[in-house]
């Protein structure tokens, strides 16, 4: 090829190049903001059980076990539709599942739990935001995988489902359990 | 009369309007401020500055959103307690990460997109430039002698001609 061919295509090199980038792009989805809290302890919290208003939930809870933690709402569609999902794992799995009830009141949270069933070996109640700001949650569902060290490993912004939870949250939960 | 009432409730629906408008609008404004009216002028700047994660367009300052008015209050608190900008910045950022700023920090994961476009333009400068020169090297020769005359007497011609 002679040398002004070969330069008539540097355009279009270009042109594919950015279009492979844009192409990417529109795979990414922009609501998924990327959190600064993985690989870090995961923040501390003092909050009352849902099930149990006398009962202060801390921190300790996570430890000693792998953990998801799993940021729901009543108010919250695709909380209901990952809800089944979360009876599966918490049933099939060991691991512990913990739910992190978030900006709801405490009678529709229950009675989401009545009508749906209820996957959670224990249930924070954070109706005002507290805990949820120093966990950088904004929004439902999220869901934490948290060492037994207490450590965060993951976090997962939108519902689970089958596919998400095998190829996404199992590995790194089989990863953490094994240590 | 039945026109002068009716005139009435219109103007008193509008009314009723801008009331509500109005309250719901100084609401948000009213619900922060500070005994030192630097600080409240801080504080409006700075929840301007900082961007609401659910509705992604918005500012705290503009968003409705649930989290947006918590964090609102959050940033009020903190700045009420007597903390800097920078330390609610940093706040938020540990636990939002920077996604919470408009204006992304410079570091090395952003250095394409702070220093991109000067790059781009550095390299569209230099082709340019390049191809002017090139340009500019390439000899107009060829010309005759006697060609190079006439060509004098055309364009002299055409001189006179708009003048």
């Amino acid at each position: 090829m002679n040398k002004s061919a070969s330069r008539a295509l540097i355009p279009l090199g270009i042109f594919l190049v950015l279009a492979a980038l844009l192409f990417y792009g529109l795979r990414l989805d922009p609501r998924k903001v990327p959190s600064p809290l993985v690989d870090k302890p995961a923040p501390s919290f003092a909050l009352q059980s849902l099930k149990d208003p006398s009962q202060t939930l801390t921190k300790d809870i996570l430890l000693g076990k792998v953990s998801l933690v799993n940021v729901w709402a009543s108010w919250c569609p695709s909380c209901r539709q990952e809800h089944g999902e979360l009876m599966r794992i918490a049933r099939e799995n060991d691991v512990q599942v913990i739910g992190f009830n978030w900006k709801d009141t405490r009678p529709e949270a229950l009675q989401m739990l009545r009508q749906y069933g209820d996957p959670y070996s224990t249930t924070l109640f954070d109706p005002d935001n507290q805990a949820g700001i120093d966990w950088g949650v904004y929004g439902a569902p999220e869901t934490f995988v948290v060492d037994g060290e207490g450590i965060i490993r993951h976090k997962r912004i939108g519902p689970i489902d089958r596919a998400v939870w095998e190829s996404e949250i199992l590995p790194v939960v089989e990863q953490y359990r094994a240590k | 009369m039945i026109s002068i009432d009716s005139k009435h409730l219109f103007s008193s629906v509008l009314l009723a309007g801008a009331l509500a408008f109005g309250a719901a609008h100084a609401y948000t404004l009213e619900e922060f401020t500070f005994d030192d009216p630097a600080r409240t002028d801080e504080f409006r700047d700075l929840i301007g500055e900082l961007r609401c994660l659910v509705c992604q367009n918005e500012s705290l300052a503009g968003s409705q959103a649930g989290v947006a008015q918590d964090l609102r209050k959050e940033v009020y608190r903190m700045m009420q307690e007597g903390q800097s900008r920078q330390e609610v910045v940093d706040f938020l950022v540990a636990r939002y990460g920077d996604f919470v700023l408009y204006e992304p920090p410079i570091k090395p994961s952003t250095y394409i997109l702070w220093f991109g476009p000067f790059i781009l333009v550095g390299v569209g400068g230099f082709l340019l430039f390049r191809t002017l020169q090139r340009k500019k090297a390439e000899p107009e020769e060829d010309l005759s002698e006697a060609d190079r005359a006439r060509l004098q007497q055309l364009l002299a011609k055409t001189g006179d001609h708009q003048d």
